[in-house]
Order: structure tokens, then C-alpha cells, then sequence
């Protein structure tokens, strides 16, 4: 292993000065998330001011510690806060504590950042909603939860987070739960992400059963020593997990039904939080992975099946907002994909987090700015041509849109292309395969990013009758302004330099510079080739010929792809249907076996009872005479025994 | 009743050896009250009337009081005679003329195998009794010692001493069953009661006798409360003699009426419906 | 005479008086047979208090006949009531408590 492990290396410092505050971008909009929820209809004036000054002044916080944090020695930039003592049980300690280093810094960042535009932009999307203060609790929890979870300092506190974002997203995707689907959609998302929060909690269990403490620092201590196995069934978990809450295959289902929410809940799940949530868990956890060559191996084969998997299902909606949902399941898959490369592709996960965070935003709220504008319309065959009423919404999400799909020099290049690099570094099979995994995804997202926004802002206008598109409102368009910034410019100020990589190196370790099996510039060259490809591809067809309002059949594949590849198809078929058919069983056997037992014992009670009953006549010469019988029996005995 | 009872007293003394052994004149005694006792109180059970029940249990218990005479508990034969015959039954037959007479009166049995069952129960307990009493084993220690300065002297001694807790809860029980018995008998009226205008109302109102009824017949033979009236087409009036005597069928025919007094729940009378 | 001719009086009484009890259907008929059965082991004890040489059980004797008397009036009280709601002393009428 010539990784050099962060945690053995620097010792991390106690918090003093600004980093003693830590626990503050927790509280800040805990503490909100608490005004507004428990405050109730009192709080309805002023509760999404309070719900976007509890984030903003986090993320002030975050940026102080931010550039605190660049005075220092890179060695020394590790901080940890020790809270209270958590679960004090013999040998067993476990301390609330946080943990703020380079890593933890970037997603600090990025969620109170990010997260801060998407309540900016909250306010003027749900103005007309009776309880925005509400959905301003809510988000102001989801905000918290995820900030716990990047912070926190050991993989049960980390749980803690992992189930408050989970609690959080279920309450927000089913926030107009008056509409059933959409509560079935929340309810969904809950089981799905339950599936991994399972994965995660075993996973403790067995650092706790391996390495007696569940601290990162107890854990990524243990790690060095521990066997193969024991890592590859943690990392395996983990996995489990993260696949889960970054929405990876097998567990993917839930994604695309969790845009019942409100679109700014779509954007933070997609962007700041929740997802990125597995890609954090295991860049955390590279000491593990680093042990588990098999795990990795596992994490890599998610990451491009999900990666390809995405990439097709977004070619074939025609919703906009599952369309970019299956964009966000394939670019996580790029995460993961590279996040499972192990120390060479770890800062690359990061990196394409934290782009992918600000041009996903930014198309997100765009979406939701067009729907703003047509009347809640997500068809995008019934959009077109709206390019020239919002203007605003038009340039922001183009720059999300040439972010996405990796034209230089936006910030989308930078990222993906690195990982594409990355991914072809190896010897055997695995480079071709997971390169060319990667190289086709590119081609592939280019083509349906293009088809997504050509269809909504360009051709012919196919509106229905009753819309009359108009720009937002400034409160919506400026977060929309200073993402597009984001997404057009964070890729040329980090990429180039390799600031990110330099930045995580003592957390995610260093690794050499290792030649990919092509080289670099015959793969930029073929990236873009393909990238080029997919957007004149997707013009041809979307621009140069009319889209029929109404979605042609399809080929085979185009009608998988529009259900999602039978993704619920399989659930239902695989877990759903044998459930339902023990439930029935169990009801068939409760009703008939159990209950007829109860029930024939009890009806053979009733029925003796009922024929002894007419014993009682109400005469009472009958009771006097079996008052005497009984006496004469008393006596006959008494004479019979003295006999 | 006193001239009886100390007649009793001094044959059954007569008869009382003093040993152990009974003398002739108890044996007399016995041999000649017990079946008469058994005779009267299987009376008691079969007779229709429950006044000649009431009479014929008055007899047996006389004939048991002179065998507590008899042996020695002369106390116990004068409180049998003077309680028990005096006033229990004569509260008895206050209670039978208040209650009058009605179908319970009647013989034949409504619940289906009771008789058999009792008679067959009475027998066979009675059987019991009497084979396990033939299994005891008899002393006669006599009670001259014991009631040496006199029964009522012994049975105060006892009462006051041994059994002086008993006797305080006794008295007791009596105020009880004498507050009991005033409140079990008390009716509470609920309702104002009628004067005398409502009571001519509602005579008037019910429209079947405004008037008296009429009285019994007075016949050359007959001038008694038995024997109902004529009506002037020589139709018996059944409403002019009492209904207790319709019950107990004491009503004599009336002279040349061919009409015989069907059932006493078949005449209509006014004031029934009360 | 054997003594204990009185107390096979006696059983035969009180056989008699059950019967009664069990047969006949007046109220005051069945109680007075009730009567009956407590005087015919009032002659018992006092036979066997003759037998034994004690007054013990002419006391016992004397106290039922003084629970007989409470009982008496009770009982009757409750005739009359019975009789006079429902007009009849026939112990078969009340039968409601039942099934």
C-alpha cells in the first residue's frame, strides 16, 4: 500500500479560535428548523427570512473556517471539537465530536453554499404555497442533518446525520402529500434509503465487533492491521449504503419518483445534499477501501452500471425533472466510479461533487423556473422556443447545460474528464472496460442533456393554449445567476491547478502520477469527439425535425428506457409480489387457522355453555331440589365412607 | 291452651322415669301423639286449603311440645306452645287471610318431573336418615342431674355463660328482622290519594256498577253471604257474593237457578282494574 | 321405649316437611313446611341433649326456635310484597332470575 493514510499522519489539532464554532453550522439551522416547526403559524411572516439567514450565516461561518484554514500548514488543518460524551457504556465510548478537515470543508461549503441560493430562490418559488414556513423547517433540517453528517467525527454520529437527511428527504418529497402518489413516492424513497441505512448500521456493527470503536480514527486505526475479509464486508456495506442515499444500483428506484417534491427539494437532494451523501461516505472511508481491493472493485461495477444505467433512462423522458433526475443517477455513478478507483480517483469524486453540485443546482432551479413559468408543466414535448421569453433561465441553464456535458472550458470538462483519465489507469481488462464505460457515458450525456435542452428552450413552441411563459421573479433568478458563475468557472479555477487534488491530499492520501492505458490528449480528444457526436445527434433530431407533442412508440429499448429499464418492474416482481403473497398467506393463515382455532374453542365454550345455561329455570322448587339432592348425596357419602 | 299444656306437663311427668331407661307413660305417650304428628303433617302437605295446612302444622307442633315435656325440657315445650303455636302460626294465618286465596292454592304440578324427583328425594333422604340413626349408638343419660335446680334455672345458666354472645347477636337479629320486616312491608304512596269527588269520577267514569253491588240472596232457607242473589229473570247474581268464597267454591247454588257459578276470574267486577 | 324412637319421629318430620317444601307451590304453604323441618330437628337436639345429659341442645333448641321467629317475620314481609306486585304468592311465578 503506498497510500500514506491521513489519520496516522497528522494528529488532528483541538479546535480554538473560529473552528471552535463548528458546532455552530449544525445548530444554526437546527435551531431554525426548530423556530419554524414548533414556532408554527406564528412564524408564517418572517419563517422564510429566519429559514434562509440560518444557512447563510453558516455558511459565513464556513468560508471564515474556509480561509482560516488556507493560512495554515496543510499538515495542520485538521481540527476536531470534542461536544460531550455520547454513550459512556463500560470499554464503549463514544464521543459526539466533529471532525472539520479538508474534506469535511468542502462539503460544508458546498451544502450551506448551495443550499443557501436554493432557499434564496425558495422564497419566491413557493410564495404562493400556505406553508412555505414549513417547507422552510423542513429544509432548514435537511440542511442540518447533512451538515452532521459531513461533520461529525465517528461513523455512529455520521448515522445520526445519515437518518436525519433520510427523515428530511421523506418529509420534503412527500411535502404535498395530499396527492397520493406523491406521499407513495416519499414512502418509496423512505424503504429504498432504509435498505442502505440497514447496510450502514451493520457495517458499525462490525467495526465495532473488529476494532472495539466506531470513532474514525479508532476505525481507520483498526483498518491497518485488519484482515482482508473483515474490510471487504465493511466496505461492502458501506457500499450498501451508499448505493441507498446516492440513489446507485440496485437501489436507484427511488430517484426519479422523488421529484414529487417541490423542485427546489429537488435540487438540494440532487446538488448539496442527500446523494453526495454515499460519495461521501466512502471517500471517508478510504482506508477501508484502500484495504478491500474486492470492495473497490464492487464500488467501481456500481459506479458504471449506474453510470450507463442513467445515462440511457434520461435519453427516453420526456419529463424534465426525471430527465435530470436520471442525469444526477448517472453522474453520481461517475462519482462513484471514481471515488472506487481508489487514492487516485478520490479527489476526482470530490471534484465532480462539487461541480456537478453547482450546474445540477442551477438546471434544477431552471427547471423549476421554466415549470414557474408554464403553469407546473413538466412535458417537455409541450415546451419549445422558450428561449426567447426567459431569457435568464435560457443563459444559466445553457451554462449548467455545456457545464454538464463537458465542453471546455466550463467546469464540467475539468471534472469528468479527470475521472475519465482515471478510469483508465490500470492494467487487464479493467481500464477498457470502465474507461470505455465512462467515455460512452459522456457521449451518452451529452446527447440527452442536449435533447433536454433543446426541447424546452428551442424549435418550434408546442405550449398549450392556456400558458403564457414569463421570466421569474429576481429572487429566483439570481441564485440561478451565481450558479450558472459556479458551473461556468469552479472547473477552470480548481482543474487546471489541481488546487482540489493538492487541498484533499492528506485526507484522501497522495498517490503518483500513473499513465492511463491511452494517453491524455487522445483521450480529451475522443472524449470530446463523442461529446460533439451526441450534441449534433440530438440537434438532428430534436431541432432539424418537429418533436411530435405526443411521444412516439419507440423501439424496444426507448420503452424500456421510458420505464426506467423495468427497474420497479423488477422490484415489484422480485420483493414486492413474494411479500404481498406471504402477507396473504399470513392473513389466510391468521383468519382460518389461528382465529378458527380461537374461535372454535370459544364457540364450543359458548355452545356448552348455552345448553348448561337452561339449567337455570328461575323456579325455585327446581334449585331447592337440587339444593336437597346434594344434601342427601352429602349425607349417602358420609354413611358410605363410615361404612 | 295453659290447661292442655299443664296437662301435658303433668302426664309426661308421670311417665318420666328417673334413669335411664323411658318409662310406660312416655312410651303412651309417644306411641300415641307420633302418629298423629305424622298423620297432621302429611295433612299439611296434601290438603288443598292452605288454612287447614296452617291448623294441622298448629297440631303437629302442640304434639312436639309434649314431647319436649316429655323429656325433660319443660322451658322449651311452653315457649313451643306459646311462640310457635301462639304467635308464628298465627302470624301465618294473618298472612293467609291478608294474601287470600288464589291458583297457587292448586295441586297439580306445572314443572315437568318435580314431583316424581321430590318424592323420590324426601324418600330416599328420609331412608338415609333413618338407617344412619339405626347405626348410632344410644346412651340415655337422662338429664336429672342437669336440670337438678330446675330446667329454666339450667337453660339460663347456660344461656348467660356459655352461650351469652350468641344470645347478644340473637338480640340483635330480632331488631333487625323486625326493621326488616316494617320495611319490607311498608308501601310508599307515590301518588296523591283520590278524594272523594275523583273516587265518584272514576266509580262513574268505569260505567259497569255506578251503584253498590247488590247483596248476597235472602232465601226462606238460606239468609247468608254464600248464596248468591236472583236477578229479577231468576239469573243468578255471581257479583253479589264475595269473591273470597267464589275462590275457595264455598258458594251455595241459589235456589232454582239452573246457572252454576262457572269460575271466579270470569265475573266481571268493578274495581278489578285497580 | 328407646329414646330414640324421637329422633326417627324426627326424620321422618323432616322429610315430610322437605317434601312440602319441594311440591307444594303457595308461598306460605312451602314456608310453613319450611317451619316444619326446623321443628323436626328442634325435637332432635332435644332428644340428644336428653341422651347426652346436657342442656346444650335444648339452648341450640331454643335459639332456632328464636331465628325461626325472626325468619318468620321476614319471609312473611316478603310474601306480601311479592304478593302485592305481583298478585300471586305462587313461588313459581317469580322466576325471572334466570337464563
Amino acid at each position: 500500500m503506498p497510500t500514506i493514510l491521513a489519520a496516522e499522519t497528522t494528529q488532528a489539532a483541538d479546535a480554538t479560535g473560529v473552528f471552535a464554532l463548528s458546532w455552530l453550522l449544525i445548530a444554526l439551522p437546527l435551531l431554525g428548523a426548530a423556530v419554524l416547526l414548533l414556532g408554527g403559524r406564528r412564524t408564517d411572516k418572517f419563517g422564510h427570512l429566519l429559514g434562509t439567514a440560518m444557512p447563510f450565516a453558516a455558511f459565513v461561518i464556513g468560508v471564515v473556517q474556509f480561509v482560516a484554514m488556507l493560512g495554515r500548514d496543510p499538515e495542520n488543518r485538521t481540527f476536531s471539537q470534542h461536544l460531550y460524551t455520547w454513550l459512556p457504556v463500560g470499554s464503549f465510548q463514544v464521543d459526539a465530536g466533529l471532525l472539520v478537515d479538508q474534506l469535511s470543508m468542502c462539503f460544508v461549503l458546498l451544502i450551506t453554499g448551495v443550499g443557501t441560493l436554493i432557499h434564496i430562490y425558495s422564497i419566491g418559488y413557493m410564495e404562493h404555497d400556505p406553508d412555505r414556513r414549513r417547507f422552510f423547517g423542513y429544509l432548514n433540517l435537511f440542511i442540518a442533518a447533512m451538515l452532521l453528517l459531513v461533520l461529525a467525527d465517528s461513523y455512529l454520529l455520521l448515522y445520526v446525520g445519515w437518518e436525519g437527511v433520510g427523515l428530511a428527504s421523506y418529509l420534503l418529497i412527500g411535502f404535498w402529500s395530499y396527492v397520493p402518489e406523491y406521499a407513495a413516492a416519499a414512502k418509496k424513497a423512505f424503504v429504498a434509503n432504509r435498505v442502505g441505512d440497514f447496510g450502514l448500521s451493520i457495517a458499525i456493527m462490525i467495526m465495532f465487533a473488529q476494532f472495539g470503536s466506531v470513532s474514525f480514527d479508532g476505525v481507520f486505526a483498526g483498518a491497518d492491521g485488519a484482515s482482508e475479509g473483515a474490510l471487504t464486508a465493511i466496505g461492502l456495506m458501506l457500499l450498501l449504503a451508499a448505493c441507498g442515499k446516492s440513489a446507485q444500483f440496485p437501489l436507484q428506484s427511488w430517484l426519479g419518483d422523488a421529484m414529487a417534491g417541490p423542485t427546489p427539494v429537488s435540487a438540494l437532494i440532487h446538488a448539496a445534499t442527500m446523494v453526495t451523501a454515499g460519495v461521501y461516505l466512502i471517500v471517508r472511508s478510504a482506508p477501508v477501501f484502500n484495504g478491500a481491493p474486492d470492495a473497490q472493485l464492487v464500488v467501481v461495477i456500481v459506479g458504471a452500471i449506474t453510470l450507463i444505467f442513467g445515462a440511457i433512462v434520461g435519453t427516453a423522458k420526456d419529463d424534465i425533472k426525471k430527465a435530470l433526475a436520471a442525469s444526477t443517477m448517472s453522474q453520481i455513478g461517475y462519482m462513484m466510479l471514481a471515488a472506487g478507483l481508489g487514492p487516485i480517483g478520490y479527489a476526482f469524486a470530490i471534484f465532480h461533487l462539487l461541480t456537478h453540485g453547482f450546474f445540477k443546482a442551477g438546471m434544477f432551479l431552471g427547471a423549476g423556473s421554466v415549470m414557474h413559468g408554464m403553469n407546473n408543466q413538466v412535458e417537455m414535448r409541450r415546451f419549445g422556443g422558450i428561449s426567447s421569453v426567459m431569457k435568464i433561465t435560457w443563459i444559466t441553464f445553457g451554462l449548467g447545460w455545456l457545464a454538464i456535458i463537458g465542453v471546455p472550458p466550463f467546469s464540467g470538462f475539468w471534472s469528468k474528464d479527470k475521472i475519465i483519465e482515471a478510469a483508465f489507469v490500470g492494467e487487464g481488462w479493467r481500464p477498457w472496460v470502465f474507461g470505455g464505460a465512462a467515455l460512452i457515458g459522456a457521449g451518452v450525456t451529452a446527447f440527452y442533456m442536449t435533447r433536454l435542452f433543446l426541447m424546452t428552450f428551442h424549435g418550434e413552441r408546442r405550449w398549450t393554449d392556456d400558458v403564457h411563459p414569463h421570466e421569474s421573479p429576481k429572487i429566483m433568478t439570481i441564485p440561478l445567476m451565481v450558479l450558472a458563475i459556479g458551473s461556468a468557472a469552479l472547473g477552470l479555477i480548481l482543474g487546471p491547478t489541481n488546487a482540489l487534488v493538492h487541498w484533499l491530499e492528506p485526507v484522501t492520501g497522495a498517490h503518483g502520477e500513473e499513465a492511463p492505458v491511452l494517453s491524455v490528449p487522445v483521450l480529451t480528444g475522443l472524449t470530446l469527439l463523442l461529446i460533439a457526436v451526441g450534441v449534433a445527434w440530438a440537434y438532428s433530431l430534436y431541432v432539424r425535425q418537429p418533436v411530435p407533442e405526443v411521444a412516439p412508440a419507440g423501439s424496444v429499448l426507448t420503452r424500456a428506457a421510458r420505464r426506467d429499464l423495468y427497474q420497479d418492474a423488477v422490484n415489484e416482481s422480485l420483493l414486492m409480489r413474494p411479500g404481498q403473497y406471504l402477507t396473504r398467506f399470513l392473513v389466510w393463515f391468521d383468519n382460518r387457522v389461528v382465529d378458527g382455532a380461537v374461535n372454535g374453542l370459544a364457540a364450543l365454550l359458548g355452545g356448552t355453555s348455552g345448553r348448561f345455561r337452561r339449567l337455570q329455570t328461575g323456579f325455585v322448587r327446581s334449585y331447592a331440589l337440587s339444593m336437597f339432592l346434594g344434601a342427601a348425596l352429602l349425607v349417602g357419602a358420609m354413611l358410605l365412607v363410615r361404612l | 291452651m295453659t290447661i292442655s299444656g299443664s296437662t301435658l306437663v303433668a302426664l309426661a311427668a308421670a311417665g318420666t322415669p328417673t334413669g335411664t331407661a323411658t318409662g310406660t307413660g312416655e312410651a303412651v305417650l309417644f306411641w300415641l301423639l307420633a302418629p298423629i304428628a305424622v298423620l297432621a303433617s302429611l295433612g299439611m302437605l296434601f290438603s288443598k286449603k292452605a288454612v287447614h295446612s296452617a291448623l294441622l302444622l298448629a297440631l303437629t307442633m302442640l304434639c312436639l311440645a309434649a314431647f319436649y315435656l316429655a323429656q325433660d325440657a319443660p322451658f322449651l315445650g311452653v315457649v313451643q306452645v306459646v311462640v310457635y303455636t301462639g304467635a308464628v302460626m298465627m302470624l301465618f294465618l294473618f298472612v293467609l287471610m291478608l294474601v287470600g286465596v288464589d291458583s297457587s292454592d292448586s295441586l297439580v304440578e306445572t314443572l315437568r318431573g318435580q314431583r316424581i324427583a321430590a318424592i323420590v328425594a324426601a324418600l330416599g333422604f328420609g331412608a338415609l336418615l333413618v338407617f344412619s340413626i339405626g347405626d348410632v349408638v344410644v346412651s340415655n343419660a337422662g338429664l336429672a342431674t342437669a336440670n337438678a335446680d330446675g330446667n329454666v334455672q339450667g337453660l339460663a345458666a347456660l344461656i348467660f355463660s356459655r352461650y351469652v354472645f350468641a344470645f347478644e347477636v340473637t338480640s340483635a337479629l330480632l331488631i333487625t328482622a323486625a326493621l326488616g320486616a316494617m320495611v319490607l312491608a311498608h308501601r310508599e304512596r307515590i301518588e296523591r290519594p283520590l278524594n272523594q269527588r275523583q273516587l265518584s269520577e272514576q266509580r262513574f267514569r268505569g260505567g259497569v256498577h255506578p251503584a253498590p253491588l247488590p247483596g248476597p240472596g235472602v232465601y226462606a232457607r238460606h239468609n247468608a253471604v254464600d248464596t248468591p242473589a236472583l236477578l229479577p229473570d231468576g239469573q243468578p247474581a255471581d257479583v253479589s257474593v264475595s269473591r273470597v268464597l267464589l275462590a275457595r267454591g264455598d258458594v251455595r247454588k241459589a235456589p232454582g237457578a239452573d246457572v252454576v257459578v262457572r269460575d271466579a276470574s270470569e265475573i266481571e267486577r268493578p274495581g278489578d282494574d285497580q | 321405649m328407646n329414646p330414640m324412637n324421637y329422633v326417627y319421629l324426627s326424620a321422618l318430620l323432616f322429610s315430610i316437611g322437605a317434601a312440602g317444601v319441594l311440591l307444594r307451590r303457595n308461598a306460605i304453604v312451602v314456608f310453613m313446611c319450611v317451619e316444619l323441618m326446623l321443628n323436626a330437628t328442634n325435637l332432635a337436639f332435644v332428644a340428644f341433649a336428653r341422651m347426652q345429659g346436657n342442656l346444650d341442645g335444648q339452648v341450640i333448641a331454643f335459639f332456632v326456635m328464636v331465628v325461626a321467629a325472626a325468619e318468620v317475620v321476614i319471609g312473611l314481609a316478603i310474601i306480601v310484597t311479592i304478593f302485592r306486585t305481583r298478585r300471586s304468592a305462587s313461588v313459581d311465578s317469580a322466576n325471572l332470575l334466570k337464563y
